[in-house]
């Protein structure tokens, strides 16, 4: 008997009429893999049909999001045995549509990061050969939110998300405030344009949800604190 | 200008063509080549990126140590003592007047980034930070390590990624991810677009297009171990062999010393640069026996080759095929503010805390010299070295400019990637002010694509496409890997042409056409095995040792015959070679010692 039992939440978009169904997979699963691991050897060596999003296996391009025994988290990265049982019910990432398998669309989240405006806007001229200074006290206030590898844990986990798609999402925020904390952003209130909205920042009901799933220990309920401040500070200056 | 409707486009059994885009440019590829061309050519022109996957998932967002410029920000340093260093690091293959663009034109690309808003680590007085890494040097090789290297924490790629992906946001440049580029469409030496698959959909859609740039990566996948992503299978090089065109110095392949042991996974260079030690089974940094100066921050052919030597002769810990990099008397304060992501992965893959433990490493597949010859402003070459190709260029680790030989430095590659990505926007900006008309389109312009893709999707062979994958890879790195020797290299010619045959008889599981994963590593798998060839001929061809690439029958490097670029064609299912002259300006080859 194998050592495992892979439980997996299917879906072919050809195959409407089966719709959404689990799929049972044996594997002895061996020390040392990863869900990912464990993944590839069912697609590799039984059914080549099985369908996940996966690229550079090491926790850094944010591609293999999903949900395992119902926690979010990155396959890549996860060791199997840690996990402590022998059923393993992979699926999808909560609240996207999905495509196919364990592949979801991640449009509402590319959605709400082009909202923030995710790029560092400056109004002061840039000076010639040479970079602009930033103290390594400055640099240090976005530890925590330059991190983030898109991976849609975070913003899945999110009841607000789940209620209303457009919703901007921790990623979405967090992304906000790597520019708004950066010291050589000079558009705060373009980055926070979006965010005074009923799809924005005042919809997060302080669940946090989101700071559990990221993978990545980054903190985007505390981001949204802060971008809480500073929209009133603009609102009232 | 002709119009061309899909309709006119020649079909193939049911899949026809989805629909037609119209884009200045077209750039296949969204790592730090691709994306940097891409920021360049849309502050003027309407810019299309394909990339198979979403940009930010891109092998470069993987990079960890740094990229080199001599800023001298921590320390003197000189373009020159840069140069010097590349130069002799590619075991004088590298083309000098290439090189001197990188050196020259780095510090202008690294403070770039910074104005677009990359986060990089800051010196105390608020400058970019600067780390050693292995190969860079004071002095022409004369003084010790040089903090040359800027670094943001060992997350490097990722926030260089990132940040360019956010200006291109910014300048509206429009994505097409999850895009599989499936060929090229040349006629008469003037390129017109590509074809790709729209991998979500399903569907095969034509890319029609005034210039054409590949910014499509490396090709690690090819080996059993290695540091590269699953994507990482080196389409690119085979749609330009497809397409007539040759490859060049292909069969340099660098080997990376510390792979997370069994997962191939990098533990990077910053970890020796901060003042890792690697080990044998008797404690001893064995690297005193090979390079006595330079020790563990020797160039990356070298330590790997010794590190091998360990191993074979019985010395690796335990006597298995592992040595040990040691960081523990760094302390944990250095580890975790310099190295925080290395401490993150021993831990998640191999459950070592290395403030405690020493990290169990081997060496990796990492990184291809060679590629697409392409001049100066990365326009590709139709005969690898006088005629061009209208409207195509690459850059990046596809491409060969050739800027690193037969042996790249570490940070020397972020930096091609990002510096030649930028100065193939500016030529394809240039081009594009005299070029204002697209070229013709072909009828059959998707033919061979939708062949090739109908061709998968209803094979109904025996053999699986993953263990045909896994044949490969394991053949590779034991009989092309950091020691080769050209009994092996025959018999693996013979086991590739077996592995062709399977090739023909697969059979895939999925045969639905929206998001089918079972087709994509079937079409990586044709690709692999295409340009492999090119790799283990040009091993086979050259009889010498240089850089990378070492030949047990050959050990010493032969600059009489072999100070030269291989230039490799596919024709007819043989290989043709030819050769082309190394640039040489101011350094003389002299015998590389560290
Ligand atoms: C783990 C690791 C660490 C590294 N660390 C460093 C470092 O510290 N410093 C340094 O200088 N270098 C480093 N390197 C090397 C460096 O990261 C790469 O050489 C460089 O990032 C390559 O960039 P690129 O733009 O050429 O390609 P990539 O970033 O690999 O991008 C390739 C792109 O092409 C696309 N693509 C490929 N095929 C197709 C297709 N058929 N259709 C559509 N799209 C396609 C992919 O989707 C991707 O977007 C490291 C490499 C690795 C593996
Ligand atoms: S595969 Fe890249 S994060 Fe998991």
């Amino acid at each position: 008997m194998a050592t495992h039992a892979f439980k997996i939440n299917r879906y072919n978009p050809d195959d409407e009429r089966r719709g959404h169904y689990m799929q049972e997979y044996p594997l002895d699963v061996q020390k040392g893999w990863t869900i990912l691991d464990c993944l590839n050897e069912i697609k590799w060596k039984q059914d080549g049909s099985l369908t996940f999003r996966r690229s550079c296996r090491s926790g850094i391009c944010g591609s293999c999001a999903m949900t395992v025994n119902g926690v979010n988290m990155l396959a890549c990265e996860t060791q199997a045995l840690t996990l402590k049982s022998s059923t393993i019910v992979v699926e999808p990432l909560r609240g996207y549509p999905v495509i196919k398998d364990l592949v979801v669309d991640l449009e509402p989240l590319v959605e709400s990061l082009y909202a923030v405006k995710p790029y560092l806007i400056t109004k002061t001229p840039l000076p010639t050969d040479q970079e602009r200074f930033q103290s390594p006290e400055e640099r240090a206030k976005i530890d925590g939110l330059y991190e983030c590898i898109l991976c849609g844990a975070c913003t899945s986990s999110c009841p607000s998300f789940w209620a209303d798609k457009k919703y901007i999402g921790p990623h979405g925020f967090l992304k906000a405030y790597r520019f708004v904390a950066d010291s050589r952003d000079e558009g705060t209130r373009e980055h926070l344009e979006a965010l005074d909205d009923k799809h924005g920042l005042w919809r997060c009901h302080t669940i946090f949800n989101c700071v559990e799933a990221c993978p990545k220990d980054l903190n985007p309920t505390k981001a949204i604190s802060e971008l809480k401040k500073e929209l009133v500070r603009e609102k009232i200056g | 200008m002709a119009t061309i409707d899909p309709e006119t486009i020649h079909d193939v059994e049911g899949i026809g063509v989805h629909n037609i885009h119209r884009h200045d440019v077209v750039i296949v590829g969204a790592g730090l080549a691709g994306l940097r061309a891409a920021v360049e050519a849309s502050e003027e022109y309407d810019v299309a990126v394909i990339s198979k996957v979403f940009p930010t998932r891109s092998h470069s967002g993987g990079a960890q140590g740094g990229i080199a410029a001599s800023l001298s920000n921590e320390e003197e340093d000189h373009l020159e003592w840069h140069m010097f260093d590349t130069v002799k690091g590619s075991d004088y293959l590298g083309d000098q007047d290439a090189i001197e663009i990188l050196v020259k034109e780095a510090p202008v690309v690294v403070r770039e980034f910074e104005h677009f808003g990359a986060p990089f680590s800051r010196t105390p007085e608020g400058r970019i930070a600067q780390r050693k890494f292995g190969g860079h040097t004071k002095d022409f090789g004369r003084g010790g390590p040089v903090l040359r290297a800027c670094y943001a924490a060992d997350r490097t790629g990722h926030v260089l990624l990132h940040t360019l992906y956010e200006v291109c946001i910014r300048n509206g440049v429009r994505f097409y991810p999850e895009f599989y580029a499936l060929s090229l469409i040349i006629r008469d030496n003037i390129c017109r677009g590509i074809v790709g698959w729209d991998v979500i959909n399903g569907g095969i859609h034509v890319f029609h297009a005034k210039a054409v740039m590949f910014g499509t990566g490396g090709y690690g996948r090819v080996y059993k171990i290695t540091s590269n992503a699953l994507s990482g299978t080196g389409d690119g090089l085979s749609l330009v062999l497809r397409a007539g065109l040759p490859l060049e110095d292909m069969e340099f392949v660098q080997f990376h010393p510390t792979g997370l042991y069994q997962q191939g996974i990098l533990v990077s260079e910053a970890a020796r640069g901060e003042g890792g030690y690697i080990i044998n089974d008797t404690g001893e940094r064995f690297m005193e026996r090979y390079a006595p100066e330079k020790m563990e921050l020797a160039p990356r052919d070298l330590v790997s080759r010794s590190e091998q030597t360990e191993i074979n002769e019985g010395r690796g810990i335990g006597g298995k095929d592992y040595v040990h990099l040691d960081l523990r008397h760094l302390g944990s304060e250095k580890i975790m503010k310099q190295l925080p992501q290395i401490h993150e992965l021993a831990w998640k893959f191999l459950h070592v805390d290395c403030i405690k433990e020493p990290i169990p490493i081997q060496p990796t597949a990492h990184y291809s010299m060679g590629g697409i010859p392409v001049d100066k402003d990365c326009q590709v070459f139709a005969d690898g070295k006088k005629e061009m190709v209208q409207g195509f260029y690459a850059a990046g680790e596809c491409a060969c400019v050739s800027v690193h030989g037969a042996n790249r430095l570490g940070t020397n590659s972020l930096l091609e990637a990002s510096l030649f990505g930028r100065r193939a926007g500016k030529a394809i900006r240039r081009f594009l002010g005299v070029q204002r008309e697209f070229p013709d389109l072909p009828p059959d312009a998707a033919s061979s694509a939708i062949e090739e893709v109908e061709r998968l999707l209803s094979s109904s062979g025996t053999e699986r496409v993953s263990s045909i994958r896994e044949t490969l890879q394991e053949k590779m790195s034991l009989e092309c890997g950091i020691f080769r020797e050209a009994d092996q290299l025959q018999r693996l010619k013979k086991e590739l042409r077996t592995l062709e045959e399977r090739f023909r008889n697969i059979k895939i599981d999925d045969r639905s056409k929206r998001f089918n994963v079972d087709l994509l590593e079937a079409l990586e798998l044709g690709h692999m095995l295409d340009f492999t060839e090119i790799i283990v001929e040009g091993a086979l061809n050259r009889k010498e040792s240089r850089g990378a690439h070492y030949r047990t029958d050959f050990p010493k490097r032969n600059d009489g015959d072999w100070l030269k670029h291989t230039l490799a064609w596919k024709k007819d299912g043989e290989i043709i070679f030819d050769y082309k002259p190394v640039v040489i300006t101011r350094f003389q080859p002299k015998e590389r010692t560290y």
